[in-house]
């Protein structure tokens, strides 16, 4: 299997699993996920923290199966192709503090790069400034690479530690089953359930799963990244991952047109505000995150289920970091910034670029 | 004999960074880069191609690949 062409990782690979996504993501919206969050790893995340009663905001508590799929697709394809590789240690306290500042700035603007490029190919115009704030970040964290930025070398590990991610999402995928949502209840067992609100709008369990599988499975093939399709291109002029990225946009822009879900315009947009300078703001921090640790939320997820503990510390990261968010109000709602949203920005910000800046040495 | 690249344990763009880096010292010749995922693999074949050089070999090697690439200048 080794020296088998890999077509996911082709020119063509790429663009076909952008399409493919593209048209997923709208029909999970359609199939009952919230406005233009047909994917969004950060929102998901965040619900799945609201789930288990990390963070308490009563509108976004969801053990979202999307997830668990993404993981578990990742690791079943890591594991047909012979590419489990059960690896740790590079920098793993980083990592999670990149994680929850990460999460912090998306909540911020109100969706991580996926719902960016969702959003835009929905029609919401604030999503431009959340994703020229991201290309923004991402274009600091390509300065701090070039300048020999790295969080250091991983070491092969037991499988067992490669198996820690995937069976956690097993374990939450086992709670909703054991503690299954009961119409208007906001609790069933241990688990969260939104009775309104984003948190409560979602496609049937099952298909959330099944699409979050065949997710997983064709990104961990095709190293889908979002981040890595705008890092690409700014640092070495790479334009491979950026054709995955822009195939998603376009085929999702047509989806929501055929399914009547394109609603231009800049007001009363599905979870989104329109204090531009904190959609670019927040995002220049999730982007400038993402690419100090090498990876958009999604990535992060399918690296998780290739056996990478580091991204699975970075996950574990921004869900604790969601807790953060909407405990000490940093997360935005419609009306706009939390109350002490602008300030945590500004000092996630701070941690990257001192992060940033110390963290550079010749490889070693 | 060309030089090596030891890129085991980073993920990209580390590895990528670094054959580019390896390329501009060396501008031509022979260089065998050690990988350990198959992402970084193609990552560092993809970007020697786009540098105008040809991956001539990739071998298995203990838990990842050396991957062989030839510049002529």
């Amino acid at each position: 299997m080794g020296q088998l062409k890999n077509v996911f990782a082709s020119r063509w690979g790429i663009i076909g699993v952008g399409a493919f996504i593209g048209i997923l993501a709208p029909l999970l919206q359609k199939w009952g996920n919230p406005g233009n969050m047909g994917i969004c790893v950060a929102c998901f995340e965040r619900d799945i923290a609201g789930a288990v009663g990390l963070q308490r905001a009563a509108v976004v508590q969801y053990m979202r199966p999307e997830i668990v799929g993404f993981v578990l697709g990742s690791l079943m394809a890591a594991y047909l192709f012979k590419e489990f590789r059960p690896r740790v240690g590079s920098a793993p306290i980083v990592r999670f503090i990149l994680g929850a500042f990460a999460m912090i700035g998306a909540l911020v603007f109100l969706g991580c790069p996926w719902r960016a490029l969702l959003r835009l190919a929905g029609g919401d115009g604030n999503a431009i400034f959340g994703l020229g704030g991201l290309i923004f970040g991402i274009w600091i964290g390509t300065l701090f690479l070039k300048g020999g930025f790295n969080l250091g070398r991983t070491e092969k590990t037991y499988s067992s530690v490669g198996w820690l991610m995937p069976l956690t999402m097993i374990g939450f995928l086992i709670l909703m089953f054991i503690f299954p949502q009961i119409t208007d209840q906001p609790q069933s067992g241990i688990l969260f359930y939104s009775v309104k609100g984003p948190g409560a709008m979602h496609a049937p369990l099952i298909v959330s799963l099944l699409v979050g599988l065949a997710v997983g499975f064709t990104a961990q093939r095709s190293r889908f990244c979002t981040m890595g399709a705008f890092r690409d291109l700014l640092l070495f002029r790479q334009p491979h991952l950026f054709y995955g990225l822009l195939t998603l946009t376009v085929v999702a822009f047509l989806t929501n047109l055929i399914v009547g879900q394109f609603h231009p315009g800049f007001v009363k947009q599905p979870v989104a505000h329109t204090m531009q300078i904190w959609n670019f703001g927040g995002m220049v921090l999730a982007g400038l995150a993402f690419a100090l640790a090498g990876g958009c939320p999604g990535r992060q997820l399918f690296l998780a289920g290739e056996g990478d503990g580091d991204a699975a510390v970075f996950v574990f990261g921004m869900i604790v970091g969601a807790g953060f968010a909407h405990n000490f109000g940093l997360a935005s709602s419609p009306t706009g910034v939390g109350p002490h949203g602008i300030a945590a920005t500004v000092i996630g910000l701070l941690v990257c670029l001192f992060i940033g800046f110390t963290m550079r040495r010749k490889y070693a | 004999m060309g030089t090596i690249v030891d890129a085991r344990g980073f993920s990209c763009p580390q590895p990528v960074l670094m054959t580019i880096d390896e390329i501009k010292l060396v501008s031509k010749g022979e260089i065998e880069i050690l990988v350990d995922t198959d992402t970084s693999k193609e990552n560092v074949s993809r970007a020697a191609a786009s540098k105008g050089w040809a991956v001539t070999d990739v071998k298995e090697e203990g838990e990842g690949y050396r991957v062989t690439i030839v510049g002529k200048g």
